[in-house]
């Protein structure tokens, strides 16, 4: 069973009750003048203006279906669990940043300034409340029902059925359904995705099959090339023991 | 004891350190935000993009000459095997060191070793480096026991010499190509002129072996000139030439990318990206292609060694742009690397040197050097005009 949350920008009215609700549940204390993700944000209402009109944008983990920080984490701190959320295991976390690089969304951040013990800071879906079958703090938090928490399937089917019900309103697509492999986040607009700061580039697939597709080559290539030298160098070997004297056989 | 003469190299190798010693600082009393320009838009920088990428890539020819000289059995090139291996040795302890400084907490450098991620290319990387290092310790064990006259030890490493370069070998294919399928996952960041699933690893190979035999070259001019011995171009000009065959295959795999992905239009966009990628190919490929093709230039020492270091300097560019400059334009932000950064990686390369310079004195790496002689005998000091003529005929 997965859970998600779908964000629908034409309901959010901009009142940043969600980014309250996200720092208090998760114990952080930003100053009021951040206004991006950060080690202590975990979520933004970005405002930006699309053809004169104001629209409020959340940003925060997607929770992608196959994400890229689990994949490439060499020493495997994220887990995307089955109930939906992608979490973090800092007690494994050697702070190489690589999920950081590979992150499609830009989502995980850094303690920077922490000289000895720096950890990836993102959302988590608040996992603890999740698995003790309550919504998310920022979805309970939302009074306009812009951001809504339920199983995916059911997200993504409340998300279809807007769209059907009202298609001069929203932009015909569901951002997150299939973007790279798709998220458990989901989000609805009235304009276009790109226009709203959300990647516009991202493949259907997910990601992680990129590199999938050339690490299972590997075995392959290791037997293969190491068979070759090992012939080469035989071959060499044996030519010139033969030359230096002709009649060994 | 008489103390050293301060020089000029000597009075700028000081002053590296003195300032490195203070990054250092910085960097582990105040942390990674105080002492680099990293943010949580570009989470990677001048560390990664040249301590690693760089290092690890102009380390490759540890792997080159060994597997020429003990796999393919051109024992013309034995004299150079040390020096290589030598090289490679430094670069990689010089890796681990960065990466020291670059993880957030350095002390579980170890991690990946017990709780290896198998999905993970970088988890990957970790292993195949681990092994390698060990490798190439090994290898490089008979130029510190030879002087020591450890002869059963050296004739242990002696028997075992083959399977070992293999192994050597096989270890650096995967890792020189990996740190390039690192990439591969971030189609929508890295600029389309260099990203290019799923060639990213293989040209990452193709130019570490070109890069590797460049900087064979390269140390040896450069060790002739500290230890005042003539470079032997009855070597280095044949290496010269398979360098110029590796080139031409790099340069083909990448003119055939950018063709069948129509990307080819891109390089003459006129965005900054553009004139990086141009001038990485007209500095690593077009004009060291050009003077390697001309026999009049490969055979003269400064031609080729121009050559070699243009190949190194194209080689770094790509790295640079592979790992920085062809990720700026997606960030949305213009990383530069701050002073102690830099500050650091130039300590990195000037104690490199410096331990260079003291095994090719001390240890036995040179074969007119150091207190013990190779075991096969290199080939007497090449007569540069009558192997011209001998090429020529």
């Amino acid at each position: 069973m997965s859970y998600g949350m779908l964000f629908d920008v034409t309901r959010c009215v901009g009142c940043l009750a969600c980014e309250a609700a996200c720092d208090e549940a998760n114990g952080n204390h930003p100053p009021e003048d951040v206004r991006d993700l950060r080690y202590d944000k975990w979520t933004v209402v970005r405002t930006v203006e699309v053809d004169g009109e104001e629209k409020h944008v959340r940003r925060m983990c997607m929770h992608c279906q196959d994400p890229s920080c689990v994949s490439v984490c060499p020493v495997g701190a994220f887990k995307k669990t089955e109930l939906g959320p992608v979490i973090y295991d800092e007690n494994r976390c050697m702070g190489c940043r690589y999920c950081m690089m590979a992150c499609p969304y830009n989502v995980p951040t850094y303690e920077w300034d922490n000289p000895t013990t720096p950890r990836v800071r993102k959302c988590i879906m608040c996992y603890e409340r999740v698995k003790a079958g309550e919504p998310t703090a920022c979805a309970a938090a939302c009074p306009a029902e812009a951001t809504v928490f339920g199983k995916r399937e059911d997200l993504l089917a409340e998300a279809h059925k807007r769209i059907a019900e009202n298609p001069e309103l929203y932009y015909p697509h569901v951002f997150g359904e299939h973007e790279a492999g798709g998220s458990s986040v989901l989000f609805l607009a009235d304009k276009n995705f790109a226009a709203l700061g959300l990647p516009g580039n991202l493949p259907e697939g997910p990601l992680p099959e990129l590199t999938g597709q050339v690490l299972h080559r590997l075995p392959n290539v290791v037997v293969t090339a190491g068979a070759a030298l090992m012939g080469l160098w035989w071959i060499i070997h044996r030519r010139q023991e033969l030359a230096a004297s002709p009649e060994k056989k | 004891m008489k103390i050293p003469r301060l020089t000029f190299w000597r009075a700028v190798f000081l002053v590296v350190v003195a300032l490195g010693l203070y990054s250092t600082y910085v960097r582990f009393m105040h942390g990674l935000g105080a002492s680099t320009h990293l943010s949580d838009r570009t989470p990677w920088g001048l560390w990664i993009g040249f301590d690693v990428l760089c290092g690890v890539g102009l380390a490759a020819g540890g792997f080159t000459m060994t597997a020429m000289v003990y796999l393919f059995n051109l024992k013309q090139y034995y004299h150079l095997t040390r020096a290589a291996i030598l090289t490679a040795f430094l670069g990689y302890i010089m890796v681990t060191v960065a990466l020291l400084f670059d993880l957030g907490r350095p002390l579980r450098l170890w991690h990946p070793l017990v709780m290896g991620n198998p999905h993970s290319i970088m988890f990957e990387v970790a292993l195949c480096v681990t092994f390698y290092s060990t490798v190439l310790a090994i290898e490089f064990a008979p130029c510190v026991l030879e002087p020591f006259g450890w002869k059963r030890l050296c004739a242990i490493i002696d028997k075992i010499k083959v399977p070992l370069v293999l192994f050597g070998v096989l270890l650096s294919m995967l890792h020189q190509s990996s740190l390039g399928s690192l990439y591969l996952i971030v189609p929508g960041k890295l600029h389309p002129l260099w990203y290019t699933s799923p060639w990213l690893p293989v040209l990452f190979f193709l130019s570490a072996v070109m890069v590797g035999l460049a900087m064979v070259i390269v140390e040896s001019f450069w060790s002739g000139r500290a230890l005042g011995h003539k470079p032997d171009m009855k070597a280095l000009a044949p290496l010269g030439r398979i360098m110029l065959v590796v080139l031409a295959i790099y340069a083909l795999t990448l003119l055939q990318i950018r063709w069948s992905r129509e990307t080819l239009g891109l390089i003459a966009a006129g965005t900054e990206e553009s004139y990086l990628f141009l001038l990485e190919i007209a500095c690593g490929i077009l004009i060291p292609g050009i003077l390697l093709a001309m026999p009049r230039v490969r055979l003269q020492p400064r031609g080729l060694f121009t050559a070699a270091v243009l190949v190194v300097l194209g080689f770094v560019l790509n790295r640079m742009n592979v790992s920085v400059t062809g990720m700026a334009a997606i960030s949305g932000e213009k990383y530069f690397p701050a002073w102690t950064e830099i500050s650091i990686t130039l300590m990195l390369v000037a104690i490199g040197c410096l331990l260079f310079n003291l095994a090719a004195r001390y240890l036995a790496v040179f074969p007119h050097h150091g207190p013990a002689a190779p075991r096969v005998p290199a080939r007497a000091d090449a007569a540069v005009p009558e192997y011209m003529a001998a090429e020529r005929s």
